[in-house]
């Protein structure tokens, strides 16, 4: 059975990969007791992945001193999450296309293409430090 | 002391090297150094390595992991090698096909695929 609750919280982690870990395992929770299928599952993962690594490495440069912010909500219809860090942002427009013939054998940068690839919406603020994201739920809500 | 963590098992067919990657998840920079440091000395000490690279047991990775790959290809074919990816489920393969590193790395369906056709060291 699908909880019909809404789930919002806002939560602060160190720049840690044990962090990610459990702030990934309780979100992912989160989503599939909302009935996300494994395909959307698959997909938040990947975008949770790739943007709490930006964070911890281009954002906070490692220290784990540094502190991520986040705030989800989840609902039986979509996932929404913004993840803040302590960086001074960066300019998403200024990133080369990793499929550009140019780019295609560098080593990096293909993080951000992936989450706009899983993630319905993939939005910064305009300092460029907290990414905004959006997966809206495959599979139709049950109407039960 | 740090704890061994092998993250590759190394067969051997014929005149391949065969590398199936042992963890189902591949995630963070640690994780991918610590299977660099297992595959990038196969890589570099053999000169024309047939590499082969089974995907079998992967079912998540982050982009960090493509980054190896390409280091890892570009040794193999500096050396005069081959490195051939096999076994790839399809929401990885769709990873590649994003990105569009299905049309830089030989991807094969399984690895008695993969090893056909590679030239002799």
């Amino acid at each position: 059975m699908v909880s019909d609750s809404l789930v919002h919280k806002s939560v602060v982690i160190d720049s840690s990969r044990s962090a990610v870990e459990r702030l990934c395992s309780r979100l992912l929770e989160a989503a599939a007791a909302k009935d996300f299928d494994g395909d959307d599952i698959f997909a938040i993962h990947l975008a949770l992945e790739e943007a709490l690594l930006n964070a911890i490495q281009h954002g906070n440069k490692q220290n784990t001193a540094k502190q991520i912010r986040v705030e989800y909500f989840i609902t039986p219809a979509k996932f929404e999450i913004s993840i803040t860090d302590e960086g001074p942002g960066f300019n998403p427009d200024s990133v080369p296309d990793p499929r550009a013939e140019e780019n295609l054998r560098k080593c990096c940068g293909r993080g951000l293409l992936l989450m706009r690839s899983y993630m319905d919406e993939v939005e910064y603020n305009e300092a460029g430090n907290c990414v905004h994201m959006v997966k809206h739920k495959t599979k139709a809500p049950n109407a039960n | 002391m740090d704890k061994i963590q092998p993250k590759i098992a190394v067969d051997y067919y014929e005149d391949a090297t065969i590398v199936t990657l042992k963890d189902e998840q591949i995630l963070d920079e640690s994780e991918v150094q610590a299977l660099a440091n297992s595959l990038m000395p196969l890589v570099e000490e053999a000169d024309g390595i047939n590499l082969v690279i089974d995907f079998g047991n992967v079912k998540f990775l982050t982009s960090a992991v493509l980054g190896l790959l390409i280091r890892a290809s570009k040794k193999v074919y500096e050396s005069g090698g081959q490195l051939k990816l096999c076994s790839i489920n399809p929401k990885i393969f769709e990873i590649f096909r994003i990105t569009r590193l299905d049309r830089v790395f030989d991807i094969y369906a399984d690895r008695s695929e993969a090893t056909q056709g590679l030239n002799p060291t």
